[in-house]
């Protein structure tokens, strides 16, 4: 970030960047998920828990919910996504995901314009949410 | 005349809710639950959770409250769902709210992504610890501490202050070597306000604990960022909120990852809830124009308080 950007009412270019992915990013994984909760509320693709049971398990400890209705935590969902409850994962994981990729993306701005050391906290950043999203943390409820 | 009967009826509305929402209380896990949800058509409770966060989305924007703090405690205080699938949704419905906010707040250099970066990284690291914690405790035990929690921010709600430029001085060490600084234009009067911040090493730890929190709770924290970034860390009050808000899309990130890594989304919960919140917002947005700020801040205040009640009352068994 140069010493004249930083003193201008408008905000830098690494900013600019973050917004731009974070709105793609944003209007992409909302649309996913209108979507997809459409085609899981229609009928037209089979669910994995049938919406008739799901009351059955939501007032069931997250623990009880994943032995009871045979889920599998962490990334599992990923091969039950052929189902229309799944389905859905697939809006939520990219509006969770996005901030990553927004990290991501002004890096190397950051670096060009001599801005190491927010470079460095963006990819410690990234390091954070990736660690998080991986499942390494630990899955599977309580 | 006009004015005053809309009024009444945002009034009304935001009361009837209040209402409905007490009768749901005889229908909560602990008491009813697969039997009492067992007897409705499977839709009933997503049409309600839709009509319901559609009311929280319009009082959240009339009474300058996060859609997030509203719902976790009334959701899990009314609702027949288990905390653990509340505080999953509670934290993607304020994810949501923040990625929507996010792009406009940071073009318009309202948001300082400067500012958000150091203070994120503490965030959102100290959030997985709060979301590991909170999915760890026996869940009367987080049920009590949410109750608490709600209570403190009532507290907060009526006592704190703001100021629109706080008075910085002098830069301290910290921030002057991140470069932590701006400008921005008061578009009420034209004015350009250079700002800068202070005290960042104690706003810095106050995030640890806010982390905490809104990992442990799925709560949306702006309750707290704003008045660490304002009145603490000494930011322009625009600039705190516009940051705080952005600030979420964040936190809430490393949070929410952890909720669905744990099994804590439903997308029967999670789409009406999120779809209510935003309808609700934009509603609310439109209202802003005819309601009075204040009068809605209280009926907040009052919800905000009867769902803290609620909260302990089944933490502690009651």
């Amino acid at each position: 970030m140069t010493q004249q950007t930083r003193k201008s009412v408008e905000a830098g270019p690494e900013q600019i960047l973050y917004a731009t992915f974070l709105e793609r990013g944003m209007l992409l994984g909302l649309g996913l998920l209108i979507v997809t909760f459409l085609i899981y509320v229609s009928g037209i693709v089979k669910p994995y828990v049938p919406v008739t049971e799901i009351q059955n398990y939501w007032s069931l400890s997250v623990s009880q919910y994943l032995h009871k209705a045979n889920v599998h935590p962490g990334w599992g969902w990923v091969h039950l996504v052929g189902y229309a409850d799944f389905l859905n994962f697939i809006g939520i994981a990219l509006l969770a995901g996005i901030t990553i990729l927004c990290f991501l993306a002004i890096i190397p701005t950051l670096w060009r314009n001599n801005d190491r050391l927010y470079a460095i906290l963006s990819l410690l950043e990234v390091i954070i949410l990736s660690v998080a999203a991986s499942g390494i943390l630990g899955s599977g409820g309580h | 005349m006009e004015k005053t009967g809309k009024m009444s009826m945002i009034g009304l509305t935001l009361l009837l809710s209040v209402h409905i929402m007490s009768g749901f209380g005889h229908c909560d896990a602990s008491t009813a639950g697969p039997e009492v949800a067992g007897s409705l058509a499977w839709w009933v409770w997503p049409v309600i959770l839709l009509g319901v966060t559609f009311v929280m989305g319009v009082a959240a924007v009339l009474g300058g409250v996060g859609g997030g703090v509203l719902f976790v405690p009334i959701i899990s205080g009314f609702f027949p769902f288990h905390l653990d699938f509340v505080r999953g949704a509670g934290l993607l419905v304020a994810l949501a709210g923040a990625l929507a906010a996010g792009p406009g707040l940071l073009k318009m250099n309202l948001a300082s992504l400067r500012l958000a970066i150091p203070v994120a990284l503490i965030a959102s690291s100290f959030a997985i610890v709060g979301a590991m914690l909170g999915l760890a405790l026996p869940t009367n035990v987080v049920q009590t501490a949410l109750g608490a929690t709600i209570l403190g921010i009532c507290v907060l709600m009526l006592t704190s202050k703001k100021s629109d430029v706080p008075d910085v001085p002098k830069a301290d060490p910290i921030s002057s070597v991140l470069r932590i600084y701006g400008v921005y234009q008061e578009a009420s009067t034209g004015e350009v306000i250079d700002w800068k911040i202070h005290r960042t090493w104690q706003g810095l730890v106050l995030f640890i604990v806010i982390g905490v929190m809104a990992g442990m709770f799925g709560l949306g924290a702006g309750w707290a960022n704003v008045p660490v970034l304002n009145l603490l860390m000494g930011a322009p009050l625009k600039i705190s909120v516009a940051t705080s808000k952005f600030l979420l899309s964040i936190t809430d990130t490393s949070a929410a990852w952890i909720y669905m890594n744990q099994g804590c989304v439903i997308p029967m919960m999670v789409v009406p809830s999120l779809l209510g919140i935003m309808a609700g917002s934009f509603v609310g947005v439109r209202l802003l124009k005819v309601a009075k700020p204040g009068m809605v801040r209280w009926i907040v205040i009052g919800m905000l308080g009867f769902a803290g009640l609620k909260a302990l009352s089944k933490g502690l068994g009651f």
